[in-house]
C-alpha cells in the first residue's frame, strides 16, 4: 500500500522536442483507484510508464510513499504492471509465470508455492497452472497477468489499458472483477484507458490528459457535471456535449438534457428552436441530428426513443434545456465559467 | 534488458570495451593486411619489426607490383566478367521461377520450393569431380564459361528461394486489380510485381554477384590457366610460387579484392537476414 | 495456346510450369548429372590414367573405413564442425547483445563485424596465413612483447614462434579460431535479429517483476532465441561441415594430415591423386550426415512456435 505523488512531471523525447508529459502533478492517497483517461498521444501511456520507471522523466519528482523515486530502476519500486498484451512469458507456464516475481526476490520455494496457489486461486485459474499461455484465451491470460501482478503485494498497481484485447462481452464482467478486486486487496491502482465508460465505471477519481497535461481530475459526477473546460465537455459524454456561442461565451448542455415541451417554452428553460436534420431510433434512445438556424450551429439532442415518434426530417420544432443544466464556457479560453 | 536505457557509466563503458574488443577480433587481420601492403620488403621480413605500422617510410612497390607485374588485373576483371554473366543467368531463371512457385503454383509449389532450398545445401566439395568431367565433356574446361555455366547451380537455388519470400510478401490483391484492370496474369507480374520487388531483385544481384566471386572450389577445379583464373584462387595460388610468398604483393592483393565485395555485401545482408529466419518461420 | 478454353486455374498453372520449368532443367541437368556421377564414380574404380571404369560396388566406401588418415579426416570434419559451432553461439550470441543498442557509428562498427563473412574466404584465409606464420606472425610479435612466448618457461614456450600451423593440436586450433572468426558475423546477425523479435512488453515486464540482467537473459530472452538458435546452427554446421578453403589455404589438410578434413581429402584423393572413385566416395560420406543435420535441425526449428 503506498501514496503516490507526482510534481511537476515531465517526459520528453527526441531531446526535448516531443513533449509527451508535460508539467503534471497528481496525488494519489494510499488506495485509491485513479484512471488516466485520454484519446492515443494524449500522454497517459507515458505518464505511466514514467511513473513505473520504464521512461526517465526530464523534470519533476514522482515520490512513491514519500520516497523520492526518479533514480531508483523498476523492479526497486516494488509496483505491478498489466500490459495491454498482457506480456505473459511464453516459454514458461502458468505457474512459473506467477511464481516469477516471486523466484526474482529469492523466495523460498514452500513460500512461492503458496503464494501462488492463493493467487490461482483468487483468480480461479487452479486447473489452468500447468499450460502454457499461447493454450489460453484472452481472458484467461488476462487472469494470469493479474494473479501475476498481485502474487506478491506491490505498494502501487499500473494497468495499461487491460481491456482493450477483450471482445466486448467480456468487458462487463472484467470491469466488476477489477472492482471487486480493488475492494478486497485496497492497492493503489493507477489505470489507463481511453475508454470514457471504462474510466467512469471503475474509476473514483479520473484524470483526464490532452497533448501530454492534465485537464482535470475529479469524481465520475465532478468530471461529466462539472467540465473543467470545453476539452473536457466534449471529450465526456455520447454523444458529447453540445457547445452554442452566445456572444463571448459557449452554452454548453448534454444532449440527455434537452427535451420537447408540449406547446410553447416554459419558465426556466432555454430556447432551441432547431431544423431536425436526422432522427436516429436506437431502441431505448433516439438521436435528433439538428441545426440551430440562427447562429448555424450543429446539435444532438437524445430523447427517450419513445418519444420521438412524431419528428420528421425537415421540421423546425423546439426544444429545450432547463437553465440549471446549462454550462458557460469563455469563448476564448474554453474555461467554464464558475456560476 | 534493452528497455531503460544503462544507467550506470560502468556499464556503458563494459559495453563499450567489449564492442570494441569484438571489432578488433573481426577486423585486425584486415587492418594488418592493410598495413603489410604499404611496407617495405625489409620490413615485411623482419620478424621483430611492428606488425601493426610501419618502421620505415610507407611505399607503393607492392601495389605497383602487384598491378604492373603479375596478371591482377585480368584476375579482377574476369571475376567481374563471371560475376555479371551470373547474375544475368540467375536473374533470367529465378525470377520467374520464383514468382510461380510463390503465387501460382498451389501445395506442389512448397514442396518444390523447399527441395529447391535443399539443393542449395549439396555441397560443392561432393560434386566438383564429376562436374569436372561434365565441363569437360562441353569443352569449357580451363574456360571463364566452365564458372559461368557452373555457379547458378548454387545461385539459382539460393536466390529463388530468397525471392519466393519477396514475392510472398506482396499482397495478391495488388496482382488481381491489375488482372481485373485488363492484364493478365504474366501482365500482372511484369507491369505490377516486378517494380513492387525491386529490392528482392537487387539483393539476387548482389548475392549472386558475391556469391560468385567468393567461390573457392570449382574455380580451383575448373580453371588452371592462369590468365583465366578468378581472384578468388588466383590470389593463394599465383601469388605464392612453391615456398616463396611475396607477402607484399599478396596481401596487398587479398585486400583489393575483398573490400569491395564486402562493401556490396555489407548494404544488403538484412536482406540475406530476412530470408535466413524466414526458414523458422515457414 | 487456346486461352479460351482453359480456366484460369489451369492457365495459372500452365503459367506457373512454363515459369519454373528453365530453372528446374537447369538445376535438374548440372546438379542432377553430376550427383549420378559422384555416386556412379564412387562405386567404381576410376582413375584419371586410365579410361575404363570398372564396376567394384562398395568396395571404395569399405576399403577407406579401413583407412586410418580418412577416419581421422572423419573425426577432424566433426571436431572441428561442433567446435566452431559451440564458438560461434556463445560468441555470437555474447556480440549481438552488445550491438542490440543503437550506438554511434553504427554502420561502421557493422561494416567491421560482418568482413570476416562478406569477404571472399579464399582472400581472408590468406590474412589469416600471415597472421598465423611460422616466422612473422603478428600474434607472436604480441605474445613476445608480453613475455609470454620466447624465453624458457614461456606460457606458449621458448621458440620464438608458436608454430600456430605447423604443430598438429595448435593446427587443428588455427582452423577452428578461423572458421569461428569467420562464421561469427552470420552467427551475430542472425541471433540479433531474433533478439530484436524479442516483445519489448516482455521485457519490461520482466524488468518490473523484479528480474535482473542476468535472470532476464537466460529465463525470458534465452528461451526465446532457440529457433534463431536453430537457424544459426544449421547454416553453420553446412557451411563448416562442406568447406574446403580454411583447410586447403591454411594447411593443406597438414602437418601430416593433423587437419585433414573430408573435403581436402576428396580433393586431395581425386584430383591430386588421380583416384576419382576414392575421392568421389570419400566426399559422398558428406551428404548423409548433412541431409540427417539439414532435416533434423529443421523439423526442430518449426515444431517450435511460440
Amino acid at each position: 500500500m503506498a501514496s503516490l505523488s507526482i510534481e511537476h512531471l515531465s517526459t520528453t523525447f527526441d531531446r526535448g522536442r516531443v513533449k509527451a508529459v508535460d508539467d503534471v502533478s497528481l496525488d494519489m492517497p494510499d488506495g485509491e483507484f485513479l484512471v488516466l483517461l485520454g484519446a492515443s498521444g494524449s500522454g497517459k501511456s507515458t505518464l505511466m510508464r514514467t511513473i513505473a520507471g520504464l521512461e526517465r522523466p526530464s523534470s519533476g519528482a514522482i515520490r512513491i510513499d514519500g520516497r523520492l523515486s526518479n533514480e531508483d530502476p523498476p523492479r526497486k519500486r516494488n509496483i505491478a504492471m498489466v500490459f495491454q498484451s498482457y506480456a505473459l512469458y511464453p516459454n514458461k507456464t502458468v505457474a512459473k509465470n506467477i511464481s516469477f516475481p516471486l523466484e526474482a526476490v529469492r523466495m523460498p520455494t514452500a513460500q512461492i508455492q503458496e503464494k501462488v496457489k492463493w493467487a490461482a486461486t483468487l483468480f480461479g485459474i487452479d486447473e489452468l497452472l500447468h499450460r502454457k499461455p499461447r493454450e489460453l484465451s484472452g481472458g484467461e491470460r488476462q487472469r494470469v497477468a493479474l494473479a501475476r501482478a498481485l502474487v506478491r503485494t506491490p505498494s502501487l498497481f499500473l494497468m495499461d489499458e487491460p481491456l482493450s484485447n477483450l471482445d466486448a462481452k467480456l468487458r462487463h464482467s472484467a470491469r466488476r472483477e477489477f472492482k471487486r478486486l480493488h475492494e478486497q486487496t485496497g492497492i493503489t491502482t493507477l489505470y489507463v484507458t481511453h475508454d470514457q465508460v471504462e474510466a467512469m465505471g471503475l474509476g473514483q477519481r479520473i484524470a483526464i490528459l490532452n497533448k501530454g497535461q492534465i485537464q482535470q481530475i475529479g469524481t465520475p459526477h465532478e468530471i461529466y457535471h462539472e467540465p473543467a473546460n470545453t476539452f473536457v465537455a466534449q471529450f465526456m459524454g455520447s454523444p458529447p456535449m453540445n457547445l452554442i456561442p452566445d456572444g463571448d461565451w459557449l452554452l454548453g448542455f448534454h444532449a440527455e438534457d434537452a427535451w420537447l415541451p408540449e406547446g410553447e417554452t416554459p419558465a426556466g428553460q432555454h430556447a432551441l428552436p432547431m431544423e431536425i436534420q436526422q432522427v436516429e431510433r436506437l431502441g431505448s434512445d433516439a438521436l435528433i441530428y439538428g441545426v440551430l438556424p440562427a447562429s448555424q450551429t450543429e446539435v444532438i439532442l437524445k430523447l427517450p426513443d419513445r418519444l420521438a415518434g412524431g419528428l420528421a426530417i425537415g421540421a423546425s420544432r423546439t426544444f429545450c434545456v432547463p437553465d440549471s443544466q446549462l454550462q458557460r464556457f469563455d469563448l476564448r479560453t474554453g474555461l467554464r465559467a464558475r456560476n | 534488458m534493452h528497455a531503460t536505457s544503462a544507467r550506470h557509466p560502468g556499464r556503458k563503458a563494459g559495453v563499450y570495451l567489449a564492442t570494441a574488443l569484438f571489432v578488433v577480433f573481426s577486423a585486425l587481420p584486415f587492418y594488418v593486411m592493410l598495413i603489410t601492403s604499404f611496407k617495405t620488403q625489409s620490413a615485411i621480413f623482419s620478424p621483430d619489426a611492428n606488425p601493426f605500422w610501419f618502421s620505415g617510410p610507407p611505399t607503393l612497390a607492392n601495389i605497383t607490383l602487384l598491378f604492373g607485374q603479375t596478371q591482377f588485373v585480368q584476375w579482377l576483371l574476369n571475376t567481374v566478367w563471371v560475376g555479371l554473366a551470373v547474375v544475368i543467368i540467375t536473374l533470367l531463371l529465378s525470377v520467374p521461377a520464383a514468382y510461380g512457385l510463390a503465387r501460382i503454383a498451389g501445395s506442389w509449389g512448397e514442396t518444390l520450393g523447399i527441395g529447391i532450398f535443399l539443393s542449395y545445401l549439396v555441397p560443392p566439395t561432393l560434386l566438383f569431380i564429376p562436374f569436372s568431367k561434365v565441363i569437360a565433356y562441353l569443352g569449357l574446361q580451363n574456360s571463364l564459361w566452365a564458372l559461368i555455366v557452373a555457379y547458378p547451380t548454387f545461385t539459382i537455388p539460393f536466390c529463388t528461394w530468397l525471392l519466393m519470400g519477396f514475392f510472398k510478401g506482396i499482397p495478391r490483391d495488388l496482382e488481381e486489380q491489375a488482372m481485373i484492370d485488363g492484364h493478365d496474369r504474366l501482365g500482372a507480374f511484369v507491369h505490377v510485381v516486378l517494380p513492387l520487388a525491386m529490392p528482392g531483385l537487387m539483393t539476387v544481384v548482389v548475392f549472386a554477384f558475391t556469391l560468385s566471386t567468393s567461390e573457392f572450389i570449382y574455380a580451383l577445379a575448373f580453371v588452371t590457366h592462369s590468365a583465366s583464373k578468378t581472384v578468388s584462387i588466383a590470389v593463394p595460388t599465383e601469388l605464392i610460387r612453391g615456398d616463396v610468398y611475396h607477402w607484399g604483393p599478396l596481401l596487398a592483393g587479398a585486400l583489393i579484392a575483398s573490400i569491395p565485395i564486402a562493401v556490396l555485401y555489407t548494404f544488403f545482408i538484412d536482406q540475406l537476414v530476412a530470408g535466413l529466419t524466414a526458414v523458422a518461420r515457414d | 495456346m487456346t486461352a479460351r478454353t482453359l480456366s484460369q486455374g489451369q492457365r495459372d498453372t500452365l503459367l506457373a510450369m512454363s515459369m519454373v520449368l528453365p530453372a528446374i532443367l537447369y538445376i535438374t541437368l548440372l546438379l542432377g548429372i553430376p550427383i549420378v556421377l559422384a555416386v556412379v564414380y564412387s562405386l567404381n574404380d576410376v582413375t584419371t590414367g586410365s579410361p575404363v571404369m570398372r564396376y567394384i560396388g562398395l568396395e571404395n566406401f569399405i576399403a577407406l573405413l579401413d583407412t586410418p588418415d580418412f577416419m581421422r579426416a572423419v573425426g577432424n570434419t566433426f571436431l572441428i564442425t561442433i567446435s566452431t559451432l559451440l564458438g560461434v553461439l556463445v560468441l555470437g550470441t555474447i556480440q549481438a547483445e552488445l550491438l542490440v543498442r543503437p550506438t554511434r557509428g553504427k554502420w561502421l562498427i557493422r561494416f567491421l563485424i560482418l568482413l570476416p563473412w562478406t569477404a571472399p574466404a579464399s582472400l581472408s584465409a590468406i590474412a589469416w596465413l600471415w597472421m598465423l606464420d611460422s616466422t612473422f606472425s603478428p600474434i607472436d610479435w604480441v605474445l613476445r612483447g608480453l613475455g609470454l612466448l620466447g624465453h624458457p618457461g614461456a606460457l606458449f614456450g621458448d621458440f620464438d614462434n608458436t608454430f600456430w600451423l605447423g604443430r598438429s593440436g595448435f593446427a587443428l586450433f588455427s582452423i577452428i579460431l578461423v572458421n569461428v572468426w569467420r562464421l561469427l558475423p552470420l552467427g551475430t546477425v542472425i541471433i540479433l535479429a531474433g533478439l530484436n523479435g524479442v516483445p519489448r512488453d516482455i521485457l519490461e515486464q520482466a524488468e518490473i517483476d523484479g528480474a535482473g540482467y542476468f535472470r532476464r537473459l537466460f529465463h525470458i530472452v534465452l528461451p526465446m532465441l532457440i529457433p534463431v538458435f536453430g537457424v544459426t546452427i544449421l547454416f553453420t554446421f553446412v557451411f563448416v561441415f562442406t568447406d574446403i578453403v580454411t583447410v586447403f589455404i591454411l594447411t593443406r589438410g597438414g602437418p601430416a594430415n593433423a587437419t585433414q578434413v573430408l573435403p581436402t581429402l576428396a580433393f586431395f584423393t581425386g584430383v591430386q591423386g588421380g583416384s576419382l572413385g576414392r575421392g568421389a566416395a570419400t566426399a559422398l560420406f558428406l551428404l548423409p550426415v548433412l541431409a540427417a543435420v539439414s532435416i533434423l535441425i529443421l523439423a526442430l526449428i518449426r515444431r517450435r512456435e511460440i
